[in-house]
């Protein structure tokens, strides 16, 4: 179809409708996106996001768009309610009917008052960051009657009550009084119930949802998701999805459809794509994802498995905390905030030890503790023998010749205006190895090559390599000098998974040659269970639970382990619905 | 897809990267702050550039050819035989813009003016960037103490009325009256005390907010020394909005100039032209109905600080993404972006993927024209 239309020329929408080719299709589907095309104009030229997308979306169902960062999941979805920037310029159309079963509109050709009365009425968005959404100076509950008011609602009582109720039906208690609560007194799991009460007040038929659990904690996710299960039931609403992630597309679609470049490669009900992929694109996307129990083996090239030389429990331990405290100084008047509690812990060369939590437990300040980036505030940790507690940093620099360190967002972790080169050559050159980045230019290629980048890399710059791809160099570098430590925080969290899944084999390979010691923080159990030899929970500064890997993920002593291990989706429909029921259970039991 | 050899390996997907911006090797030219821009401008935002790229440009040449483009000296009275120049005489053949009431010739005047002009910019600026940068990153960096102390004396003496200060350091250099330099350097300095704060809390904001990304992080992980951070890191990454400042403070350097001529404590008439002295001379010309006298040196004034401010409020609205306009296609265009990092997916050319996902499942006849919902029906 070759009806392209900027925003200008939709005036009289509804004439347009009868006079072009465009007809509305046939069939009672909630919303239709037929042949969609979206370009952009950007600095270097125009650019296509989305090509010749076809799909439907049912009355009272979930589906869920998957695909890696890039394939025109996120601008699909925003052009459903037009959402769209200056520079965007739309073909084909959105076919959308309200609720009540009317004459479908092709939001595309709306504009002005059309086009508000769609958006938030009959499809509403839910975005990534609650807190963003959130506008941090006014109340959640008039925040709430905003969207009353612009959808007509003129009643101040009204509008309250709705606001009050709407909030009771997402799971915030004692609604009556928080509706007068602002933004901050909430969590990031409650604000997100908020956007999402936002977008249910106005009852529409559609809610779109991208990445809404990206941001949380599992614990939190699963909560969420349980939401939206809710707006299908109990509303009867549709509920776009959008995640990378095929754990929450187990848990909760009813359709899946697979974006691949601005194309869709396959659609079809959950357990078809999940049991019988059609595409090869599918097929790799769910061979990438991580599971528990899933034992990550390394082969060489003639097929046998890479394994350890040593036993890393007759090795001498490499750091040692005991009763490692970590406080940030509190602002005027506040007390200080104790992020790292009293733990202990050993890790022993050639060991991985995995370091698992949710946001805000403490796991990436012991990581930067130990790499000498955070103060010791009280007990001991020796690193590599020096005891950071009250460290000089001229005492500890010689000691950093052995550490290295794996930042979790490989976007900003190289300098932008050096080359890989430069970059993975500066510990090089700090240490005194070499003179120059020149002099360090063959051991460098060797590097690249080690984590499996051509040594032509060398002279790109950071941000001309896909994140995958900075991500290994950033290996590179942590490895530059040989170290007997190596910390690496959250290193694939950033990651699609199908380059996950390379860069943990990589990972794993590498420690298996070189044999270096390891904390490796995540917050992503079937990752940790790939790797480690022995995990560490982490739970508001304290270690809840401590041990062999396979032992935590197969018999989690404690009721926080246990929750965290439930409320992970496995990615597999029918195990997932199983598991949902766990967790409910773990949840009643939790309360009762 | 290269394979991997005995020397090198092959990563899947190289040959589509060989293609992204890597290859595209622009000239050096290009890569200039201000041509880079001029590139990247459209509509009314190329406009409003190009305008003041073309006075600033065309003051630049006035300064430099002054002594050839000007027919008299610029503290000239006489004609070469000796007969002074009439004075308050008005436009002639002689004196194409007449001459003023001291008896100069007002063409001449205004183009060794643009001289004395671009001089003082050169100075106020290099005097202030220098030290303003080398303290921002001292004080972003460190923070602590030393920061707020020098946020504060930042603060204080950006409650100092610039025209002020200006004429304490005039009458602290030169007691006033002074030559060429000595009112430059006078007009210079005291616009560089004010500057510096600008230069400080620019540099200082960038430097609080790169100072904590991860790359600044590693070199400390690595044990890169305070000095390397600083200067290899920092200074760099943080110097992305200085041509926007340097543009904004060069036209105010040449309104503080021309303010301390007008109020009498600039450069004398006889070691340099300069247009806010000829001003001051031909206040009483206007009631008096002689319009050219004050016209010429005002309009020189607005011109040049017209075209600098444009340059620099070009260069702040396309350095903001969120400022810069950009066309709009009109149609559906453009290639598919190859965002892929599928290590599994095969190399291609941009347009070619509905070719290849159609190779890809060749058997599955449904294809494209399958709908969620019929194909949930088949399963």
């Amino acid at each position: 179809m070759a009806g392209t239309h900027s925003a200008k020329d939709n005036d009289l929408a509804e004439k347009a409708v009868k006079d072009d080719a465009l007809t509305p299709p046939t069939g009672d589907d909630l919303a239709v996106v037929d042949d969609l095309s979206v370009s952009f104009v950007t600095d270097a030229g125009p650019i296509k996001a989305v090509d010749g997308v076809h799909f439907t979306i049912p009355r009272r169902s979930v589906v869920g768009v998957v695909g890696e960062s890039g394939s025109g999941k996120s601008v699909t979805a925003r052009s459903i309610i037009k959402l769209l920037p200056e520079t965007a310029t739309t073909s084909g159309a959105v076919w959308l009917r309200s609720r009540d079963g009317k004459g479908a509109v092709d939001v595309l050709r709306l504009s002005g008052d059309d086009l508000r009365r769609v958006r938030g009425g009959e499809a509403a968005m839910v975005f990534q960051e609650p807190n963003s959404v959130l506008n941090p100076v006014y109340t959640i509950g008039w925040q709430i009657e905003e969207g009353l008011l612009a959808h007509g609602m003129k009643d101040r009582k009204e509008r309250r009550a709705k606001a009050i109720e709407i909030l009771e039906k997402v799971g915030i208690p004692d609604a009556a009084t928080r509706v007068d609560y602002y933004p901050h007194q909430f969590s990031g799991g409650q604000k997100q119930r908020i956007v999402i009460a936002m977008a249910l007040v106005l009852n529409p038929g559609l809610i779109l949802a991208d990445e809404p659990t990206t941001a949380l904690d599992v614990t939190v996710q699963a909560e969420i998701l349980d939401l939206l299960r809710l707006a299908r039931d109990e509303f009867g609403a549709s509920v776009l999805i959008i995640t990378h992630n095929m754990g929450v597309i187990a848990d909760i679609a009813d359709q899946v459809v697979v974006m691949y470049r601005g194309h869709v490669v396959e659609q079809g009900d959950v357990e078809q794509i999940f049991y019988h992929p059609q595409h090869d694109y599918t097929r790799r996307l769910l061979a990438a994802v991580p599971r528990i129990g899933q034992k990550l083996v390394v082969r060489d090239r003639e097929g046998r498995p890479v394994e350890r030389k040593v036993d890393w429990r007759t090795q001498p331990v490499a750091v040692e905390a005991k009763g490692l405290t970590i406080t940030y100084p509190g602002r005027l008047m506040q007390p200080d905030f104790t992020a790292v509690d009293g733990i202990d812990f050993t890790i022993h060369r050639s060991e991985v030890l995995g370091l698992v939590g949710e946001s805000g437990s403490g796991k990436s300040t012991t990581g930067r503790a130990i790499a000498g980036l955070q103060k010791v505030s009280g007990g001991s940790l020796k690193v590599l023998g020096v005891e950071m507690n009250g460290v000089k940093e001229r005492a500890f620099k010689p000691k950093r010749a052995e550490i290295g360190f794996v930042f979790q967002d490989p976007g900003s972790s190289f300098d932008p205006l050096m080359t890989i080169a430069e970059n993975v050559a500066e510990p090089l050159i700090v240490h005194g190895k070499y003179s120059s980045v020149a002099d360090a230019k063959d051991y460098v290629g060797d590097l690249l090559e080690m984590v499996q980048l051509p040594r032509a890399y060398m002279n790109r710059f950071p941000h001309e390599l896909s994140g995958g791809q900075r991500q290994r160099a950033s290996l590179a570098r942590g490895l530059a000098l040989k170290p007997s430590l190596l910390i690496a925080d959250e290193p694939t969290s950033a990651l699609d998974v199908s380059v996950q899944a390379k860069v943990l084999e990589l990972f794993k390979q590498l420690q298996a040659e070189i044999g270096f010691a390891c904390l490796f923080i995540t917050h992503d159990l079937a990752v940790v269970d790939m790797l480690a030899d022995r995990i560490m929970v982490m739970h508001q500064g304290r270690i809840v639970e401590h041990g062999d890997a396979d032992q935590i993920m197969q018999h989690p002593a404690e009721p926080y382990t246990r929750k965290l291990l439930a409320s992970l989706p496995v990615p597999d429909p029918r195990e997932q619905r199983e598991h949902r029921a766990q967790l409910h259970e773990l949840l009643a039991a939790e309360q009762a | 897809m290269p394979e991997s050899t005995a020397t090198s390996v092959g990563v899947p997907g190289d040959t589509r990267l060989e293609k992204l911006s890597v290859s595209k090797n622009r000239h050096w030219f290009s890569k200039l702050p201000v041509v880079r821009q001029l590139g990247i401008a459209v509509g009314w935002q190329k406009g409003m550039l190009i305008v003041g790229l073309v006075l600033t440009c065309f003051f630049l040449l006035v300064a430099i050819f002054a002594p050839v483009i000007a027919p008299y000296g610029y503290a000239q009275m006489k004609y070469d035989d000796g007969t002074g120049f009439p004075t308050q005489a008005p436009p002639s053949a002689e004196h194409i813009w007449g001459t003023t009431v001291g008896g100069y010739d007002v063409f001449s005047r205004t183009v060794w003016g643009a001289r004395t002009a671009v001089i003082a910019i050169i100075v106020a600026v290099v005097l202030s960037i220098f030290l303003g940068v080398l303290l921002g990153l001292v004080s972003g960096y460190f923070g602590g103490w030393v920061d707020r102390v020098l946020v504060v004396i930042a603060d204080a003496i950006y409650s100092f009325p610039s025209l002020l200060l200006a004429i304490l350091m005039a009458i602290v250099i030169s007691g006033g009256q002074s030559s060429m330099w000595g009112g430059i350097l006078a007009s210079g300095i005291s616009i560089t005390v004010v500057y510096i704060p600008q230069y400080f809390r620019t540099i200082r904001a960038e430097v609080v907010r790169i100072k904590g990304s991860a790359f600044v992080e590693s070199s400390k992980v690595v044990g890169a020394s305070t000095w390397r951070i600083m200067t290899r890191h920092l200074l760099r990454n943080s110097t992305r909005t200085l041509p926007v400042i340097l543009t904004l403070n060069s036209s105010e350097a040449i309104l503080t100039l021309a303010g301390l001529g007008f109020l009498g404590f600039g450069i004398e008439p006889t070691k340099a032209a300069e247009w806010g002295y000829d001003l001051n001379r031909s206040v009483a010309d206007v009631t008096a109905g002689i319009w050219w006298t004050a016209v010429f040196p005002g309009l020189a004034i607005v011109l040049i600080v017209l075209g600098i401010t444009l340059v620099g409020e070009s260069l702040n609205d396309l350095a903001d993404p969120r400022l810069r306009t950009r066309k709009s296609a009109g149609e559906v265009i453009g290639s598919i972006e190859d965002t892929s990092v599928d290590p599994n997916a095969k190399p291609d050319a941009a347009n070619q993927v509905l070719a290849e996902l159609d190779a890809m499942d060749g058997r599955d006849a449904a294809g494209d024209s399958t709908t969620v919902g019929d194909a949930g029906k088949e399963a």
